[in-house]
């Protein structure tokens, strides 16, 4: 149904809200990324099956099915532990269901509310029942990510049941444009998709241009290894951001909006085209919204494998069609954009925070958070720590907060050895640094910074300068190549980098490292260049032993580094078996049967080979 | 030269967008899409049918990585080799599938056209990591051994089709 007034939309919101009041039990089964690729679509299906097949129970009639409804969410943020399905109104969280659970979820919670506590969530031997209590989640302030899991993401009347467009509204009946803006301004929001920089000041320069023609982008190319908070929103609630977009556009007086997303996120675009078709159709998206003057139309585009293009000019240059190549500012983008006309551009969760600044307004806002980064942020939390997943919590909160009680701590029993911040951007934080806290200054004073969100937690198995590596030969391969700080000195700090991790570092290329890492951060064109030595300079300055060790005393002090690993075979454990002697390839092994063998270290060619042929775990990597 | 349905096909994918430059993403993208890799034949019919040259239009589809002048097979395989994927060890994964399928760091197609096998940087799905894609498919927390499990199933699911 098309919407052509304030009335009707109003209508469709309590008709929306009645329908979910109706509903007596929700079965939502997690349809985000994660969760897909554990089976989640067959067990939906498979849920809906067993609710329609009841022959006891008629469809229309039946108390308990006909009010029964089984949705396909967007993702609950507890990847680890997918496939998730959640039960409403009792708040019950199931995890990694099976097909094979399927008929007892239905039978137990879905027919008689009761709980199946064998798929329920245990710490320490306490079992917790509902989503809310899991430390995991108890622990967070999910704003942004509300309804993330908990609403239907391929529907519209969904999200309008739960508030979604009512910040629109409320700008559009009840705010000039500029009142909207400068509540953005006044709310403090900050660009959550690296820079920091606040949202509400970049809107008032767009609305304060000559040109008229103007565009609103949002930055879904999120393309940090180790991030995955856009595409959560994007996949599991699209509304909010979209709001967020027309939100700006009417502040702005924009008439098209842009969203470019990455092409390695095909379920983001199909929930995203879905979203805006429904919404076009309604009458919320096109011309003369509601019956107002306000007219606004949203273009999907999908990057093309280009990490560059998460820079502003490069992502309009490549919406353009061109090479998404970054270009020398100024002039800005809030002053020649897209197709050189004044441009919005923000990312994801910065749209997404838009519409409840809106609603709530700008001191309900700055309640949350730090004076200087109010409100929240998402953080994808991976790596070597146990719960792995989306969270989102207030800046300002510490590092050990959300490694050690949202996150768990480190699994197996390993010790933290650092937690690397902001992707390729951002740098290693050690455990000294723990305690800092998460907002935009804080973390740059420590020389990381927040970026896109990612946090890669590493134990005492990783190997630092092995990171720092990693790392440069990301940026060096997706460096554009325009400048020659950033295409010929990530190259050269990479051939250093190689060079220590196979055991050929010499003394002076530490201090090598430190000079190209100075001269491309003052001299590179754009973003992802300036920030590129940022890995390697906070592993230098929080690891510098490991360097050392790895270029005074060719050693990997984490046994990473494959060239540099010592193997050697422990007498007391050593049977004299002679199996890894015949095993060995480079014949470097020797000894007299039935004692203990050994390995000469100028032959071995450390593959390994001898570590897997031990039958009695005598052979091992020196630390 | 191509057959002539190729140029039909392009044809009929233009007329999908504008005729104008900031259709030549979308445009190749949908190509790509259609044939597993992008026909440089294809490519210079495609700018002069949008106005603009061909070597622009080559710039462009040389500087972005999803695009590849070269056929890929049935199963583009692409494994993960983003941050978390990397310290939850997706190298072996990545080893692995290229010792079974004869793939080196240069030879990323098996000459029966049935696997590619690439890299990404991320494909966000960090909480399972390490984590594949085949085509559009994510698998979650790969090990050597799933990953020859995966290879058998998909080689039955081809002859199957074939």
């Amino acid at each position: 149904m098309r919407m052509e007034n304030h009335t009707d939309l109003k209508q469709v919101r309590l008709e929306a809200q009645r329908k979910l009041k109706e509903t007596t039990c929700r079965v939502l089964v997690c349809g985000g990324t994660g969760c897909l690729a554990g089976g989640s679509d067959k067990i939906y299906r498979r849920l809906l099956e067993l609710a329609a097949d009841q022959p006891r129970v008629s469809v229309e009639f039946g108390p308990e099915i006909a009010h029964t409804s089984i949705h396909k969410s967007g993702c609950h943020g507890f990847c680890e532990m997918g496939p998730l399905v959640r039960i409403e109104p009792y708040n019950y969280l199931y995890l990694k269901v099976q097909l094979s659970d399927c008929e007892e979820i239905f039978e137990r919670t879905i027919l008689r509310g009761q709980p199946v506590e064998r798929l329920m969530y245990r710490q320490e031997g306490k079992l917790y029942p509902s989503q809310e209590d899991i430390p995991f989640y108890a622990r967070q302030t999910r704003l942004v990510l509300k309804n993330c899991g908990h609403i239907d993401a391929e529907h519209i009347e969904a999200a309008l049941a739960v508030g979604a467009y009512e910040g629109f509204e409320k700008a559009l009946f009840e705010m000039t444009p500029a009142a909207v803006v400068q509540t953005v301004y006044d709310s403090g929001l900050r660009g959550r998709g690296g820079a920091g920089f606040l949202t509400g000041k970049k809107w008032k320069q767009v609305a304060s241009q000559k040109e008229t023609v103007r565009y609103v982008v949002c930055n879904g190319d999120e393309g940090d290894p180790g991030a995955f908070m856009d595409r959560s929103v994007m996949e599991g609630d699209p509304h909010r951001m979209i709001e967020g977009m027309m939100i700006a556009a009417y502040a702005v007086g924009a008439q098209e909006g842009y969203i470019y997303v990455r092409a390695e996120y095909p379920l983001a675009v199909e929930r995203l085209k879905l979203a805006i078709s429904q919404a076009e159709e309604m009458g919320l998206l096109g011309d003369h919204i509601l019956g107002t003057d306000f007219s606004f139309h949203l273009h999907i585009n999908r990057g093309a494998g280009a990490f560059v293009c998460g820079e502003g000019s490069a992502l309009t240059a490549s919406i353009e069609g061109k090479r998404g190549m970054p270009r020398v500012k100024p002039p800005r983008t809030v002053e020649q954009g897209l197709w050189a006309k004044p441009t919005v551009l923000n990312n994801v969760e910065t749209f997404a925070n838009v519409p409840m600044i809106v609603l709530h307004g700008a001191d309900w806002y700055r309640r949350i958070g730090t004076p200087e980064s109010p409100g929240t942020k998402a953080f994808a939390l991976t790596g070597n720590v146990c719960h792995t997943g989306l969270i989102e919590v207030p800046m300002g909160i510490t590092l050990r907060e959300i490694i050690f009680d949202i996150g768990g701590g480190i699994p197996n029993g390993k010790k933290f050895k650092a937690v690397q911040i902001g992707g390729p951007s951002g740098g290693c934080l050690s455990e000294k640094q723990l305690d800092s806290k998460m907002d935009f200054d804080s973390l740059a004073r420590i020389g990381a910074m927040i970026g896109s969100g990612g946090l890669v937690v590493m134990d005492e198995d990783s190997c630092m300068v092995e990171v720092a590596r990693f790392f440069m030969s990301f940026t060096q391969r997706e460096s554009c190549g325009k400048c020659v700080p950033c295409r010929e000195g990530t190259k050269r700090m990479l051939e250093i980098l190689e060079r220590i991790v196979d055991g050929r570092g010499e003394p002076e290329d530490l201090e090598l490292l430190r000079e190209l890492a100075d001269m491309i951060q003052s001299t590179a064109l754009c973003g992802l260049g300036k920030s590129a030595p940022k890995p390697v300079i906070s592993t230098l300055n929080a690891f510098e032993d490991e360097y050392i060790r790895h270029i005074r005393d060719k050693r990997c002090p984490a046994g990473v580094c494959s060239k540099l690993r010592v193997y050697k075979i422990d007498p007391a454990l050593c049977k004299g078996c002679s199996r890894c002697a015949r095993g060995c390839p480079a014949g470097a092994i020797q000894g007299v049967l039935k004692s203990p063998y050994s390995i000469d270290l100028n032959k071995c060619i450390r593959c390994g080979s001898c570590v897997e042929q031990c039958a009695f775990g005598a052979i091992s990597v020196e630390k | 030269m191509l057959d002539a349905s190729y140029y039909e096909k392009a044809d009929e994918i233009i007329a999908r967008y504008t005729a104008e430059e900031r259709s030549l993403i979308p445009i190749i993208q949908d190509v790509q899409e259609t044939y597993h890799y992008l026909p440089p034949e294809l490519l210079g019919y495609i700018a002069q049918k949008i106005g603009i040259t061909e070597t622009k239009a080559f710039s462009v589809a040389s500087f972005y990585e999803n695009f590849s002048f070269e056929t890929k097979g049935k199963y583009v395989i692409r494994v993960c080799d983003g941050t978390a994927c990397h310290v939850r060890k997706a190298i072996p994964v990545l080893e692995c599938l290229r010792k079974e399928l004869g793939l080196s760091e240069t030879k990323h197609t098996t000459d029966d056209l049935l696997f590619t096998v690439e890299t990404v940087s991320c494909l966000g799905a960090c909480g399972l990591a390490p984590a594949i894609m085949v085509n559009e498919h994510v698998h979650s927390k790969m090990t050597p051994e799933k990953a020859k499990k995966l290879l058998r199933e998909l080689r039955a699911q081809a002859e199957q089709e074939a």
